[in-house]
C-alpha cells in the first residue's frame, strides 16, 4: 500500500535444498520469530528489498503531506486547522522514523532523497490525487489513514527490527488521523444539504484510489511470495483490500453516504463484502508519473529540497565553525 | 551528498523512572539542533522527561557474529543464579 509494488530479487522463493547454510540459518530465524537487526547477517536481496519498501513507506508519508497541507491555510475553524497542522507534523515524524529506519540498511539519506527527487524511487499512488475541498480532508483522514493502518498494523511484526519498531510508534500516532478525518464527515453529514454533498462527492473521489493504496490483485502481485516468505510483506494485497472494505463499508452507512459500486453487498455465505476491482490500468498510469498531480507533487518536493540548500549548508557552516573555535580556546 | 548533517541517536527517559531507552535516530548539524529536532520527532506527545543525543560515529557496538565468544562467560557460570543452590522448603522463604 504505502509500499504498492515493491519488487524483490525477482528470482522466486528458495527452497531449504536451494538455500546455502547461511541463508538457512536466516530464513530459520525469520521462521522462529527472531527480530534480524542492522549488524546481523542478510541475504542482500533481503537488504535490497526493504530497502526499496522502507524507502517507498517513508516518501509516502513526506509526499502524504502535500495533499493535506493544501488545506492548513484554509480550514474552516482554529480548532481544524490545529487539528490537521498536527496530522500533518505526524505524517512528517512518521517519515523520518522510516528514513532513519532505511539508513540502518546502509544507504543514506541523500541517496534516499535523490532517488525520490530523480523518479526512481515511488511513493503510494493515493497522493497523486488533487484535494479539491474541505470535505476532501474528511476523506483523506478516513479512507487513507484508513488503509495505511490495515497495512501498517500487522507490519509491527516483520521481521526487520528497525522497521517494525517505527511501525509501533507509527500504528501509535495513527488512530488519531483516521478519527479527526472521520469526524470531519459526520460533521459534515450532519450540515447544510452542499455540506452532505461535498463529503459524498470527496468519497466517489477518493473510493477507488485508496482501494488501488493495497496494489495489484494478488494474482499479479509478482513479487509478493518472496517478501511473505522474509515477513516482510505480511498479508496479502486482496486479503488487506477486503479487511479495508468490510471495515469501511459500514462506517460510510452511518455516515449515511453511499459508496460509489453498484456490485456493493454484505454476502451472507462468505460474511464479507463483495465489491468491484479499482481501474486498474488508471493505477498503473498513475504509477508511470501520468496522475493528476504527480508532476506537481514531485516538483514541489524538488523545490522544498533545493530551495532548502542553502539553509543545510549554512548550519553546517555555522556547526564548523563553532566546533572550531571551542577547540582553539581549550 | 557532501556535505550530509551527521546522524545522531536519541535515547528518551519516559515518566516512570526507567531508564533511557533508544528510540530512533535523526539528522542535525550540531547537538543543539539535534535536541531540538530529537524533542519534535520523538516526544510529540509527552513521550518522556529527559532526552540524550549521541552522535552514531561515536557509538561502540558489539559484534552480532562474535556472540558466542563474547557471553561465553556468563553462560558457563550457572552458580551466579539463584536456582543453582538447593535450599530446603523447612529453612522458609528465601
Ligand atoms: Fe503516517
Ligand atoms: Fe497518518
Amino acid at each position: 500500500m504505502y509500499a504498492q509494488m515493491v519488487k524483490s530479487s525477482g528470482e522466486g522463493v528458495k527452497t531449504a535444498g536451494e538455500m546455502d547454510a547461511q541463508e538457512r540459518a536466516f530464513q530459520s530465524r525469520i521462521d522462529a520469530g527472531e527480530k534480524i537487526e542492522p549488524k546481523d547477517w542478510m541475504p542482500a536481496a533481503y537488504r535490497k528489498t526493504l530497502i526499496r519498501q522502507i524507502g517507498q513507506h517513508a516518501h509516502s508519508e513526506i509526499v502524504g503531506q502535500l495533499p493535506e497541507g493544501n488545506w492548513i491555510t484554509r480550514a474552516p475553524t482554529l480548532e481544524r486547522k490545529a487539528n490537521l497542522l498536527a496530522k500533518v507534523q505526524d505524517e512528517a515524524g512518521h517519515g523520518l522514523y522510516l528514513y532513519c529506519a532505511a539508513e540502518t540498511l546502509g544507504v543514506s539519506r541523500d541517496e534516499l532523497f535523490d532517488m525520490l527527487h530523480t523518479g526512481k524511487m515511488k511513493y503510494s499512488s493515493i497522493f497523486n490525487y488533487p484535494t479539491l475541498t474541505w470535505a476532501d480532508m474528511g476523506a483523506v483522514g478516513w479512507l487513507v489513514d484508513g488503509a495505511a493502518i490495515m497495512n501498517q498494523v500487522p507490519l509491527q511484526r516483520t521481521s526487520y527490527g528497525p522497521y517494525a519498531r517505527a511501525m509501533v510508534r507509527i500504528c501509535k500516532e495513527e488512530s488519531f488521523h483516521q478519527r479527526q478525518g472521520f469526524h470531519i464527515m459526520m460533521t459534515m453529514c450532519n450540515g447544510s444539504v452542499a455540506q452532505k454533498e461535498m463529503a459524498q462527492d470527496a468519497l466517489n473521489r477518493f473510493w477507488y484510489p485508496s482501494l488501488m493504496m493495497f496494489g495489484p490483485s494478488d494474482k499479479d502481485s509478482v513479487h509478493s511470495a518472496q517478501s511473505m516468505a522474509w515477513k516482510i510483506k505480511m498479508d496479502s494485497n486482496d486479503d488487506l483490500r477486503q479487511r479495508f472494505v468490510n471495515a469501511t463499508a459500514p462506517q460510510a452507512e452511518f455516515l449515511g453516504l453511499t459508496i460509489p459500486d453498484d456490485k456493493l453487498a454484505f454476502n451472507e455465505d462468505t460474511q464479507q463484502y463483495d465489491f468491484s476491482e479499482p481501474d486498474w490500468e488508471e493505477f498503473y498510469e498513475v504509477l508511470k508519473g501520468n496522475g493528476p498531480c504527480n508532476r506537481d507533487r514531485l516538483e514541489t518536493r524538488q523545490r522544498a529540497w533545493s530551495d532548502g540548500e542553502w539553509v543545510r549548508e549554512g548550519m553546517m557552516a555555522h556547526a564548523d565553525k563553532r566546533r572550531n573555535a571551542n577547540q582553539t580556546a581549550a | 551528498m557532501a556535505n550530509e548533517w551527521p546522524l545522531w541517536e536519541v535515547f528518551i527517559r519516559g515518566q516512570h523512572g526507567m531508564s533511557h531507552r533508544h528510540v530512533g535516530s535523526l539528522h542535525a548539524p550540531d547537538e543543539k539542533m539535534a535536541m531540538n529536532n530529537a524533542r519534535d520527532v520523538y516526544t510529540r506527545r509527552n513521550e518522556g522527561v529527559s532526552i540524550w543525543v549521541v552522535q552514531a560515529k561515536d557509538i561502540t557496538a558489539s559484534d552480532p557474529s562474535e556472540k558466542g565468544p563474547m557471553y561465553e562467560p556468563s553462560e558457563s557460570k550457572v552458580y551466579r543464579h539463584p536456582t543453582f543452590y538447593d535450599i530446603p522448603d523447612e529453612a522458609g522463604p528465601m
